[in-house]
């Protein structure tokens, strides 16, 4: 069905009042809709409801400490954040890495992205109204928080990649057990398929409804899998390679809009679902690579960089995340800001969901995969 | 006339009581048996449900409560105590109305509901002979009574002042209004063949003939048809979106809790229990046992027949057509509003329609 054309008939508007406690909303969103009938004229979203002061509260603390902040950033991709932020820190502060360092940050933030991608694709169903696949998605999803809690003893906030290092090396038999979820992991997620992919309702659903066209897309910030969904081919790990990601093989899965349009809602699933294999194909080959070596020797003592200015970016489960931090040659930053992936990418949300009826906005909600600990800071 | 009302009433005749006052005795007897059947269905069908998509989830469902005086435990008992401690949780909540909300319709909705799905109950037959009161229009009836539930559900959502209700009561009665048109073509396919409303008359045909499912083309499609339709008038997904819970919260019933919820959640279950006793009546031989599929056998190999065996085909069917609508819930996604009336009114009810007009020219041909 197309969008509904509002002019044809024309009634009172009610506005209706979703969330910030709405089982939908990924969070502690709230959306202020208006709506004429079933069919949406306008939203806005309303956020705000989790922050935290993080970008004030890492003015106050040294940068060690800031790690375990990031981790409650993105708590669905923590891994990311603090891959993220120490990267732009070692940066500041010039560090060459171990081999072994990089190739153990590329299996967990692999591994990462398989969670939050499973994160986004269950809820994703469970917002069209498949509850099934929400919990195979969790139950495959728990065995790579089996392996991080094995690595580090968290199964959420991690606090693992530091400024110049990781917190341990790979516990003994961490390869052999993340081979072999793999091996179990990729029937499943065929299963996944079969169950959600083609099913001809979600199709129905998802299909044609909130088109992020490539020109609103870039226009808006948009970045990750909602960005590549348009048919964008635009990955960092791919464009400007950062750690070892150069090294590895693997495609960057875009949209193509094989059920409906380019840029729709089922476009951006299945591009989350294509990333997945893409990440499973990475974690193959750093496994096979992965090097020996000490992975503390590069941790510097004191982390005190020198006077200036860096920004780094990294391709995290969401998007494009930005650290930018000022220092001024003390041992905690002057300024520290984090462009949020979920925050620009939730931007574009009112602009493609006018004119929807009321289920398509929770389908195109759902679809852009925000996490509203990101967004609020 | 064979039906439990008369039957009890002959049974009563020795009191010497007057006919009023004995009509009385049997509506009561008759309908407190009912009641208990819905409750009774209800606890075991919210377990069955519960362990069905355990099953399909991949994980165990209920498993710590057993029943009383036993601890549960994953090996015998299974959890089968905990809809009986959900229902005393319900039964024992504060009950809540909002300040707001028009409290004599919040309270009158459930029990309108309720007595849709209690008085439906009456035309259903269980068996040869076990049914509350068999006349002539039963399933002109049942069509009738189960669509007063409809009244309920808009009095709950309008009365609850609460925008999500009001959303799920609009779009549960443009749902149930619209499809009870297919439901209703497909009904009358049997109703053409047989040449009676009554529903012995119907099995008493499949009894003679065939399943009616097997008759022709067009009342395998009917069965579907018909099945389908009773998905969206018990608000079973796919076609659950009056109270789609990642839309609407709770739709309709957001406002309600307790003995009042308890009372939505009884009719719901009923009313699937009804879908699926009418489809196993209408399409697939009713308390007939399997061997009378194509009618081929001789009547020597129906050993297991008559009316007790009657109630285990019936429910054998029945339940089964339950667990098909459970599969389907834990399997499906949701359809949006305007694509379920859109497969409503441009697919159901162009092919009931062609159905009917088809099996009505079978039936002018071969009488």
């Amino acid at each position: 069905m197309a969008k509904q054309d509002k002019s044809i008939i024309k009634a009172e508007e009610m506005v209706l009042n979703m969330g910030p406690q709405h089982p939908s909303t990924h969070g502690v969103l709230r959306l202020k809709i208006h709506t004429d009938g079933e069919i949406v004229s306008k939203i806005e979203p309303i956020m705000g409801y989790l922050h935290r002061c993080f970008e004030k509260h890492c003015e106050n603390l040294s940068y060690e400490q800031v790690v375990p902040f990031t981790d409650r950033c993105d708590y669905l991709a923590s891994m990311h954040m603090n891959h993220a932020y120490s990267m732009s820190v070692e940066k500041m502060l010039d560090i060459e890495l171990p081999e072994r360092v990089e190739y153990i940050r590329v299996i967990v933030a692999e591994l990462q992205r398989i969670a939050s991608h499973l994160v986004a694709c269950g809820v994703f169903g469970l917002d069209v109204g498949a509850i099934t696949p929400f919990t195979w998605a969790l139950r495959d999803r728990e065995r790579i928080l089996d392996l991080f809690e094995m690595l580090c003893g968290a199964r959420l906030l991690y606090n693992y990649i530091w400024p110049g290092g990781v917190s341990h090396d790979l516990p003994p038999n961490f390869i052999q057990y993340t081979t072999e979820f793999l091996d179990y992991f990729e029937p499943m997620l065929k299963e996944f398929d079969n169950v959600l992919t083609g099913n001809m309702i979600f199709v129905e659903r998802t299909a044609d409804v909130g088109i992020i066209t490539p020109e609103v897309g870039v226009n808006f910030g948009v970045s990750g899998p909602t960005l590549r969904a348009s048919g964008i081919s635009h990955d960092l790990r791919k464009d400007e390679p950062y750690s070892v990601y150069d090294k590895f093989d693997f495609d960057v899965p875009i949209g193509k809009g094989i059920m409906g349009s380019v840029g729709d809602c089922w476009d951006r699933y299945w591009v989350r679902m294509r990333e997945i294999e893409q990440s499973v194909k990475i974690l193959r080959q750093a496994i096979a690579q992965l090097p020996e070596g000490d992975v503390h020797s590069a941790r510097p003592k004191k982390v005190r960089p020198p006077k200036g200015e860096v920004y780094s970016r990294y391709e995290s489960a969401r998007g494009d995340v930005g650290f930018y931090i000022m220092s001024d040659g003390k041992n905690i930053p002057y300024r520290l800001k984090m462009r949020s992936p979920a925050f620009c990418n939730l931007s574009v949300f009112s602009e493609i969901s006018e004119g929807w009826m009321m289920s398509d906005v929770i389908t195109i909600l759902g679809s852009l995969d925000i996490v509203l600990g990101e967004i609020d800071r | 006339m064979n039906s439990l009302v008369d039957s009890l009433l002959s049974l009563l005749s020795f009191t010497e009581l007057p006919y009023s006052v004995l009509v009385v005795v049997a509506i009561l007897i008759t309908g407190i048996h009912i009641f208990l059947l819905m409750a009774i269905f209800a606890t075991l069908a919210v377990y069955f449900e519960r362990k069905v998509s355990a099953f399909m989830q991949d994980r165990l469902g209920p498993m710590e409560v057993g029943l009383v005086g036993f601890k549960g435990g994953r090996k015998f008992w299974g959890g089968i105590g905990q809809t009986i401690a959900d229902a005393l949780k319900l039964l024992t909540k504060e009950d809540i109305l909002p300040n707001d909300a028009d409290k004599k319709l919040m309270i009158l909705a459930p029990f309108i509901i309720f007595m849709g799905a209690l008085l439906t109950f009456i035309g259903i037959p269980f068996s040869d002979g076990i049914i509350i009161s068999d006349f002539n229009i039963g399933i002109f009836y049942v069509v009738a009574t189960s669509s007063i539930g409809v009244i309920g559900i808009i009095l709950a959502g309008w009365s609850s002042n609460n925008k999500w209700s009001l959303y799920g009561a609009m779009r549960s009665a443009a749902q149930i209004i619209s499809y009870e048109i297919p439901l209703g073509l497909s009904i009358l396919l049997p109703v053409l063949v047989v040449g009676s409303l009554e529903m012995s008359e119907i099995v008493a045909w499949q009894s003679e003939h065939r399943w009616f499912i097997l008759h022709s083309p067009f009342t395998f499609i009917a069965f579907f048809i018909f099945f389908i339709s009773g998905l969206a008038e018990t608000n079973r997904t796919p076609f659950d979106i009056p109270e789609a819970e990642s839309e609407l919260v709770a739709g309709w019933m957001t406002e309600y809790s307790g003995f009042r919820w308890a009372i939505f959640f009884l009719s719901e279950y009923a009313s699937m229990l009804i879908i699926c006793i009418l489809s196993s009546v209408l399409f697939l031989g009713g308390w007939l046992s399997p061997m009378t599929i194509f009618n081929i056998f001789p009547d020597s190999w129906l050993f297991f027949d008559g009316p007790i065996w009657g109630i285990f085909w019936l429910f054998s069917k029945a339940l089964f057509l339950i667990f098909v609508m459970m599969w389907f819930r834990w399997t499906f996604p949701r359809l949006r509003v305007d694509q379920l009336m859109h497969l409503c009114w441009k697919v159901f009810i162009p092919f009931a329609l062609a159905n009917l007009f088809f099996v009505a020219i079978l039936e002018l041909i071969f009488l």
